[in-house]
């Protein structure tokens, strides 16, 4: 509870603050100690301490999972605060720096509500307050007409995806027995799906892959994040749509796990195709911030796996994914929004010129693409263990594995051009970095080594 | 009335957003067709509200208003996307001097 109280206060307070705080780095400042204090405050409740007890009517429920996972969102922004503060501020010529953060911080607050729903109505809240301030994000950068066009076909996808999200919502509410929006109480056990609830299932399914950008719903996912400023881009590609899933699961698990059996066919298609249409066309893209974005829809054909399997391997897998994928997603991004040049061409010889960077770079780059050592390798690893365990569709496994191999190909490609080519001529290389940039990135590489080794560190929070 | 007239009216209309929202090229009529999608959701919401009442949870009225207060959830998340959506219709005219969708094609390649 104190995840979304604090933060949607500490938004105002950001709001508030662009007006009195003239200096331009100090909202950086305030940002840092905000998320700290979210952190902190997410921790203790996780140990008991309650700050708020407000009484909900069960519409929201924080138990362990809600509460491990939003403490990786915070930790995971507040990393990204460290490493991206400076390129926050110079987004549209850095005059409403503190209003990006505050606006950041009401995302959080969406992520907070999306991951401890128990009603249909907190679900459709927490989707709204977690997109509506992306859509400000995407569009942050005016004078730029790359930036104005992603925000618009941005907004309209999200709006259009809200409105079948909504009949979804009021054919469930329509065709269940108990006239109740709460999740756990739609009783479905008995039999059939009536018709009415089934065509609001389907609507779920395509609203919910819209947002966590799922084919065939994923078209507007590599212009979106193409045209987006890089530093937002990270923040869209990593912490959202990975809340976008826990959301997709949560609802799933406690609503429509009964029956699973109904359902499960159309979920095997879009894991599938998400899968096969991510990694084939990230292959032939020649920038790298596109390409990034159609392997965040190949990741997300993974985190897909876990609402196929269903089960409490899947939950924990969906957790180190969510570490993992972020982790490496925002050090990466963070090392290209430094850069000049997106093209893949701009990563020639980056080993000779910024060591740091390089090594840390292709420690990233092995965990998306799933090395053992890493948290990716673990985070595939319990994926595909939870849809064997699930034991349908075991050639969905296998297929997985292939689309994993194929997405070594472009993941390679860039630690190639890192290492084994010499920097082209008549590029104006500097990419501007200090010590602390470069300790910061060998700390999110650390901790990807980390969770690749020790994964229970993460995952038997579980079970505390 | 019966409730299926509800669900055929509510029904058209969505249908008349989608369809709107696919084929128009025009950012502001885009924008009312998902309106139009949003607010047929509202008027559906009412309806099984109102047949929840008189049927299944007739001995519990309160279960049943929840759809109702659904609505107002609904129009006022709708309020904040069009304050949202028409600023950001009003960023592109402002740089562009049109508000038609055809000009989105730059990220294409």
């Amino acid at each position: 509870m104190s995840a979304i109280i604090i933060s949607a206060i500490w938004g105002v307070v950001m709001m508030f603050g662009g007006v009195f705080l003239k200096k331009s780095s100090s909202p950086k400042y305030w940002a840092i100690a905000g998320i700290i204090i979210l952190l902190i405050a997410n921790v203790m409740e996780f140990f008991g301490w309650q700050f708020f007890n407000i009484d909900t009517h069960g519409m929201v429920r924080f138990d362990n999972f809600t509460l491990v996972f939003n403490t990786v969102a915070f930790a995971c922004t507040l990393l990204y605060f460290l490493l991206n503060g400076r390129d926050i501020e110079k987004v549209g010529n850095g005059n409403n720096i503190s209003e990006y953060f505050a606006l950041i911080f009401f995302v959080l607050c969406g992520v907070a509500i999306s991951s401890s729903f128990k009603t249909l109505l907190m679900l459709f809240l927490g989707i709204e307050i977690m997109s509506i301030p992306l859509y400000i994000l995407t569009g942050s950068d005016k004078r730029n007409l790359k930036s104005n066009e992603a925000s618009l076909k941005y907004f309209l996808m999200g709006a259009f995806s809200t409105g079948i999200m909504l009949m979804g919502i009021a054919f469930i509410y329509g065709g269940n027995n108990l006239a109740s929006f709460y999740i756990d109480n739609l009783q479905l056990g008995n039999g059939t799906l009536p018709v009415m609830v089934g065509a609001g299932l389907v609507m779920l399914v395509v609203s919910m892959s819209f947002k966590v950008s799922a084919a065939p719903f994923h078209f507007w996912t590599p212009d979106v994040y193409d045209g987006a400023p890089t530093v937002f881009t990270s923040f869209m590609a990593t912490i959202v749509k990975v809340a976008g899933f826990i959301a997709f699961i949560r609802l799933f698990q406690s609503s429509f796990g009964v029956i699973q059996s109904q359902w499960q066919g159309l979920i095997v298609i879009i894991t599938a195709a998400t899968l096969l249409i991510g990694n084939l066309t990230a292959v032939f893209q020649q920038s790298v911030k596109r390409m990034l974005a159609y392997s965040s829809i190949a990741q997300a054909g993974f985190m897909m796996l876990a609402l196929f399997a269903l089960n409490d391997t899947a939950k924990e897998g969906l957790i180190l994914y969510a570490a993992a994928y972020s982790l490496a997603s925002i050090g990466l991004f963070a090392i290209l929004a430094r850069m000049q040049d997106y093209t893949i061409e701009g990563f020639n010889g980056l080993g000779q010129r910024q060591p740091v960077l390089a090594i840390t770079a292709t420690v990233f780059l092995l965990s998306l693409t799933g090395i053992p050592l890493t948290a990716g390798f673990t985070a595939k690893f319990y994926m595909l263990l939870a849809a064997v365990k699930n034991g349908h569709q075991l050639w969905l496994v296998i297929f997985a594995v292939l689309c994993a191999a194929i997405s070594a190909y472009y993941y390679f490609k860039i630690i190639q051009a890192i290492y084994f080519k010499e920097p082209t001529e008549n590029i104006n290389h500097q990419i501007d970095v200090n010590r602390r940039f470069e300790w910061l990135l060998i700390i999110v590489a650390g901790l990807i080594v980390l969770l690749g080794v020790l994964p229970g560190l993460l995952v038997d929070w579980l079970y505390y | 009335m019966e409730i299926k007239w509800y669900i055929f009216l509510s029904l058209a209309l969505f249908c008349i957003g989608i369809v709107g929202v696919l084929t128009r090229r025009n950012a502001i009529i885009i924008f009312m067709c998902i309106e139009l999608m949003l607010n047929s959701v509202n008027l559906l919401l009412v309806a099984f509200s109102k047949m929840h009442l008189s049927g299944v949870a007739a001995q519990f009225p309160t279960l049943a208003s929840d759809a109702q207060i659904f609505v107002f959830f609904i129009m006022v998340v709708a309020a904040a996307e069009v304050s949202v959506g028409l600023a950001i219709i009003i960023m592109m005219y402002r740089n562009t001097h049109s508000v038609d969708i055809n000009f989105l094609n730059r990220l294409k390649n």
